[in-house]
């Protein structure tokens, strides 16, 4: 079997790594290049907890190919803090108590922060929706669903 | 297993044609899913994402030409798209989750040939056509004359669907797609029902194309239930006609998803429904 | 122990704040390390081969070509574990079948290859034969005297001659005579409640790391409620010694019970022995649906005798619930807690724990009690709603209170039941108008709460830092309830402590996660370990002040002399006794262990709007609130969270979730597509209320939060649904073709 060589960025670093044609890129960020931040639940795209943003557009790694990362712009959870400033929702997220195990968070704080840089004012509704594909099982989503609604309000007020 | 990017279309066809086993890569969402639980063993992955015009909605004999690597996200943020054909952009849209939005395709949907794949009945409803291209170039194909039956579709060794091509839209016309799900979202269709009509001044069907899914082996076109509200003003007789027409023409079967009774009742409950909304869309309400 | 004068009124400072957890930043950076997030050089890949079959005898098992391929460094099978103690022998059957399999995904071989793609293409050349048995997954048709038998010889002698063998054991709790009371009543309701298996649902599938040198010194990483019970559990398999066996518990991806028993472990253990490698299994979500512990299904006759002004002269329930291919179902707590809330003359409940072709049911948050509450809750509305009474004065005027003697068996302390019963009352949502198609629901719940072995170790370190060793796993935020409750104790700011998960190496035994004990036990364990602390630091500065120990108390984290006889000190604060301890005779440290008890029972009610499709049979949750008794809660966001995250379990338990078969006993629905838990968008907010009774077994009144709220949610929302139906639904889940089915039959009849 010979691998693939790919370039990629991820969380804006120029990346090269090698994979088998069947790795999907969730098992090259996890296996292959240690950032075990996004994590498996399901492997079938029903549960969210491997949600990263590919060219800023939200997607499930297990769904996709690590080969199909060349020349990408990957953002992974590990790239959503800037140095030890944590963003906003992460920041929230902890405040507000959304979150129990934390196994759904990284998931879910990738997803959240993709809706809020489309719609930086999203009603519960919308909020529910987008989320939809990220399953936590602790919560019953509540304070998810408050946490990022805040989150949001305070970064139009700070903008 | 060996993956390939191929940059133009002949690359891509030459590679199908020539390797047993050799799989189409668009979205992956159903591809990933059946590699992963070993269903399929490809010997190749062709993705055919980095063809050009793959990616690219564009106006097309006054209807839209839709590349095959196009998601559903981007269908949804294409203003021209989204207000001429409303009822497949809200049936692409209803494919999985937000992740899945950002990568599934209207041709892999198709492709896939499951009898509840969402964008179908609202294709077969539109009249869509897909370009086909393949070792002996391109041919044109109805949508619903793609899928064979469970998982298996009319393109031979060598061929994968290049375009979704919507035919215009005319005045006075809309669509609107409709199904049922247990949950609110992240399930498959337990029916779906896409209807496209067209109406008159005094707000009768001049033309209407009805569809079900996940009712029958593939997606139907149900000409009794347009028949039942062509030339009719779509009042309570007119719509009781057309889910009486639609529960009659469903031949579904008992799964862990939903009974027989139900799925019939609930073909006619979501056709009369998706008839008043695309019938507002038409008479340009919102719906 | 009783809870004295001085800490009723106790006023606190810490406890009942809502701090940011310890591990906050690591969970929401991904920094925090789960099960499968853990490697080791020269890791190998473990992979376990299932059975396709319900029920099979194994004939025959060829794992010779899959050791000839390149790249396989072990196969096990069951002819590699020796006899293992009868307590145990269950478990290791489970994680590994012997002559049977008894259901759909039962392990059968194991192998551990250099990679991923290696392990799988191993698995494929495995060859088993097989000899196909009848099979049985249904609980009604398995106590049938004609069913396919699962284990000969295993029923218990409780159990009348006649039955199935697959009917294992018979339980039995109540006082009173249920004839008697039928008698006195207005109205009997009768009627044979039925609810659906259920899955836990954790999004973390089960994972592991072991390693074992040829010296029998072995280490495992897992993802558990229980690391002392995994140690235990597998050294008792593989014939180690407790003390050789380490297990250090990675952070849990959720469990709700389904993390109290082993699965992988000591398949991995043993992989890890012959390979001589650290081997590494992570299951796929198909394997955690087909192979891990769901809850029961359940088969339930209810009889309640009401009078017309509502008082309920008779309960009677006889259970029946499929535990899976062994014998242990929680049918014997769903008999003991059902009718719990109530105070009643004449009560009887009737268990039967029955086998299956069905994974082995394991625990799941209240295990077997939301089932009997749905049952007996529904059957009390109907009861009251054929008066014309309000469920909740119903409720109120039957409800147990402090002297009750429980349904089954103690007499009740201080409880709460009551306290729920008139806060919903009062609260806006029972008075808020409902429209068209919809309906109100409200039902009460119970559970027990367990406390259990318990070991902490509270260490002071030199500069005035405490830090605080616990034993179990932090599930949903028990590092903040500790690290609270200690610097509470100690009077010490909060970020002046920090809690960590000790592996088993480092405390004595501790009790698993589960029962809701953590928060109570750890908590006691923790404030007990503090006080040792403050004793032995008083202790310190009375030798430097050459004062009586006695004359040193303890007072907003600093020593003192108590009272003006002892002396004029000024106060020698914590930081200022550890700058000194190494002169004042060496660290200091507090610890304590002990079997807690006095957990405190706990009751909750839950009321809900739905609003029906009745085209479709579709239900929507409009509006929920919680009315639960906390005793004491530590940090409320998180009491509020296992609140929330109960009452939304059994949304999904009561609408849409369910294993479904196939008459070849193969489970149909192995993934999250079709196994269906909520999403967020099926959802409304989940309002809470939070009230305080303190339980008199804690030292800040604490009671365990985190199963109650499961109970009451799968009776409030039959009740809802069945008042907006107009007819009563007594099956679970209430599916969209359920529902339209039960509208339909009305509308016909």
């Amino acid at each position: 079997m010979s691998q693939l060589h790919v370039t990629t960025k991820i969380n804006g670093d120029e990346t090269e790594f090698l994979c088998e044609a069947e790795d999907t890129l969730l098992d090259v960020l996890r296996d292959r290049l240690g950032l075990t931040g996004t994590k498996e639940g399901c492997g079938t795209g029903d549960c969210g907890a491997c949600s990263v943003a590919v060219d800023g557009r939200l997607v499930c790694s297990c769904l996709m190919l690590g080969a199909e990362a060349e020349g990408r712009d990957i953002a992974t959870i590990e790239g959503m803090a800037t140095g030890d400033q944590l963003h906003p929702l992460q920041q929230k997220f902890i405040e507000m108590a959304a979150l129990q195990c934390g196994i759904c968070t990284p998931g879910i704080l990738v997803a959240a922060q993709s809706l809020l840089e489309r719609n930086p004012d999203p009603s519960e509704e919308e909020v529910r929706y987008w989320l939809a594909g990220n399953l936590c099982r602790c919560t019953g989503y509540d304070k998810i669903i408050r946490a990022v609604m805040e989150t949001a309000a305070d970064m139009r007020r700070a903008s | 297993m060996r993956y390939e990017a191929p940059r133009r279309l002949e690359d891509a066809v030459s590679l199908l044609a020539g390797q047993d086993g050799a799989h189409v890569l668009a979205g992956g969402t159903d591809l990933l899913v059946k590699l992963r639980s070993e269903m399929i063993e490809p010997e190749m992955i062709v993705d055919i994402k980095r063809i050009e015009g793959m990616r690219e909605i564009a106006a097309e004999d006054g209807g839209w030409r839709i590349g095959a690597a196009v998601s559903g996200a981007e269908m949804g943020e294409h203003a021209g798209l989204v207000a001429d054909w409303p009822g497949v952009v809200e049936a692409a849209g209803l494919i999985g989750s937000t992740q899945i939005q950002g990568r599934a395709t209207l041709a892999g949907n198709l492709c896939n040939a499951s009898p509840a794949a969402d964008s179908v009945p609202a294709m077969v409803a539109a009249g869509a056509r897909v370009r086909i291209a393949g070792p002996n170039g391109m041919r044109d194909m109805d949508v619903i004359d793609v899928p064979q039956g469970p998982g298996k579709t009319a393109l031979e060794r060598g061929e994968f669907i290049a375009f979704v091509w919507l035919p215009a839209r005319g005045e006075h016309s809309s669509d609107a797609y409709l199904r049922f799900i247990p949950r609110t979202e992240m399930d498959i269709a337990v029916v779906g029902c896409g209807i496209s009509l067209s109406l008159d001044d005094g707000d009768r069907v001049t033309a209407a194309r009805v569809s079900l899914g996940a009712v029958g082996p593939k997606v139907m076109l149900v000409e009794e239930a347009a028949e039942a509200i062509t030339r009719r003003v779509l009042d309570e007789a007119a719509l009781s006609d057309l889910a009486a027409a639609c529960s009659a023409a469903a031949t579904p079967i008992d799964d862990k998803r939903g009974t027989i009774d139900f799925r019939k009742h609930v073909a006619g409950v979501l056709a009369r429904r998706a008839a008043v909304i695309a019938a507002k869309r038409a008479k340009g309400e919102t719906a | 122990m009783a809870l004295d004068d001085t800490k009723k009124t106790r006023e606190f400072k810490v406890v009942g704040t809502r701090p940011d957890r310890p591990d906050g930043i690591d969970k929401v950076t991904g920094r925090a390390r789960f099960g499968a997030d853990m490697v080791a050089p020269g890791m190998l890949t473990g992979r376990i081969l299932r059975s396709p079959h319900a029920h099979a005898r194994i004939v025959r098992i060829d794992a010779s070509k899959a050791k000839a391929l390149s790249g396989v460094k072990a196969v096990v099978t069951r002819a590699d574990f020796g006899e293992v103690p009868e307590d145990v022998a269950d478990v290791l059957d489970n994680c590994m079948a012997g002559d049977k399999v008894l259901y759909d995904g039962h392990a059968v071989a194991a192998v551990a290859a250099s990679s991923p793609a290696v392990a799988r293409k191993a698995l494929k050349l495995i060859e088993v034969e097989y000899e196909v048995l009848p099979h049985v997954t249904d609980v009604d048709e398995a106590i049938k005297p004609d069913a396919p038998v699962l284990h000969e010889g295993r029923q218990q002698e409780t159990v009348p001659e006649g039955m199935s063998q697959n009917v294992i054991a018979r339980s039995e709790f109540g006082h009173g005579d249920i004839e008697a009371g039928l008698k006195q009543a207005d109205r009997v309701v009768e009627r044979t409640y039925r609810t659906a298996a259920t899955h836990q649902g954790y999004i973390e599938p089960h994972a592991c790391l072991a390693t074992m040198g040829s010296d029998g010194r072995a280490d495992l990483w897992v993802c558990t409620q229980g690391h002392y019970m995994v140690r235990n559990t597998c050294a008792a398999i593989l014939g180690m010694e407790q003390g050789q066996l380490r297990v250090t518990a990675s952070e849990i991806g959720g469990g709700f019970g389904g993390k109290t028993v082993v699965f992988l472990e000591p398949v991995a253990l043993m992989l890890a022995k012959k390979a001589g490698r650290p081997v590494k299994m992570v299951m796929s979500r198909s394997e955690v649906l087909r192979a891990t512990g769901p809850t029961s299904s359940t088969s339930i006759d209810v009889k309640i005798g009401m009078t017309k002004d509502g008082k309920i002269t008779a309960g009677f329930a006889e259970l029946r619930y499929q535990g899976g291919a062994y014998p242990g179902s929680p049918v014997d707590m769903g008999a003991m807690s059902g009718f719990a809330p109530y105070d009643l003359e004449n009560v009887k409940t009737l268990g039967w724990d029955v086998v299956t072709n069905r994974p082995k049911a394991a625990a799941y948050r209240a295990p077997g009690a939301p089932m009997a509450a749905f049952a007996i809750e529904s059957a009390i509305d109907e009861a009251a709603k054929g008066f014309g009474l309000d469920p909740l004065e119903v409720r109120l005027m039957n409800g147990a209170d402090e002297g009750t003697k429980a349904s089954y068996g103690p007499t009740y302390p201080a409880i709460g039941l009551k306290a729920t019963l008139e806060a919903a009352k009062l609260h806006p949502h029972w008075s808020a108008p409902l429209g068209e198609n919809q309906g109100r629901g409200v039902a009460c719940g119970f559970w027990f709460n367990f406390g259990g072995d318990t070991c902490v170790s509270l260490n002071i370190t030199p500069d005035g830092t405490v830090t605080v060793s616990e034993g179990n796993p932090d599930i949903g935020g028990s590092r903040a309830s500790m690290t609270m409750m200690a610097a509470e104790e100690l009077g010490i700011p909060y970020d002046q402590v920090r809690t960590i998960i000790a592996d088993t190496g480092s405390l004595g035994q501790n009790e698993v996660t589960d029962g809701s004990r953590v928060t109570f036990a750890v908590g006691l364990a923790t404030i007990k370990a503090a006080e040792a602390a403050k004793k032995e630091m008083c202790r310190r500065a009375a030798l430097v002040w050459g004062i009586d120990e006695e004359a040193v108390e303890w007072e907003d984290g600093a020593a003192r002399p108590a009272g003006p006889n002892a002396g004029k000190f000024p106060p020698m604060t914590l930081k200022e006794i550890a700058a000194i301890a190494s002169n004042t005779g060496g660290p200091i440290a507090g610890h304590h262990e002990v079997n807690a008890e006095g957990a405190g029972v706990s009751f909750a009610t839950h009321m809900v709007d739905v609003e029906l499709d009745r085209d479709t049979g579709s239900t929507k949750i409009l509006r929920y609130t919680v009315f639960q008794d906390a005793g004491k809660a530590v940090h409320p966001s998180y009491v509020e969270g296992q609140f929330q995250g109960g009452a939304v379990q059994g949304i999904g338990w009561a609408l849409n979730e369910e294993y479904i078969y196939g008459d070849d006993g193969i489970l149909q629905n192995a993934g999250f597509l079709d196994y269906r838990i909520p999403v967020a968008s099926d959802l409304p907010m989940i309002d809470t209320v939070i009230l305080e009774i303190p339980n008199p077994g804690h030292p800040y009144g604490v009671r365990g939060v985190g199963e109650t709220s499961i109970v009451p949610p799968l009776a409030a929302i039959a009740n809802a649904v069945s008042e907006a139906a107009g007819v009563r639904m007594t099956q679970l889940p209430m599916s969209p073709p359920r529902v339209l089915a039960a509208l339909q039959a009305k509308a016909e009849s």
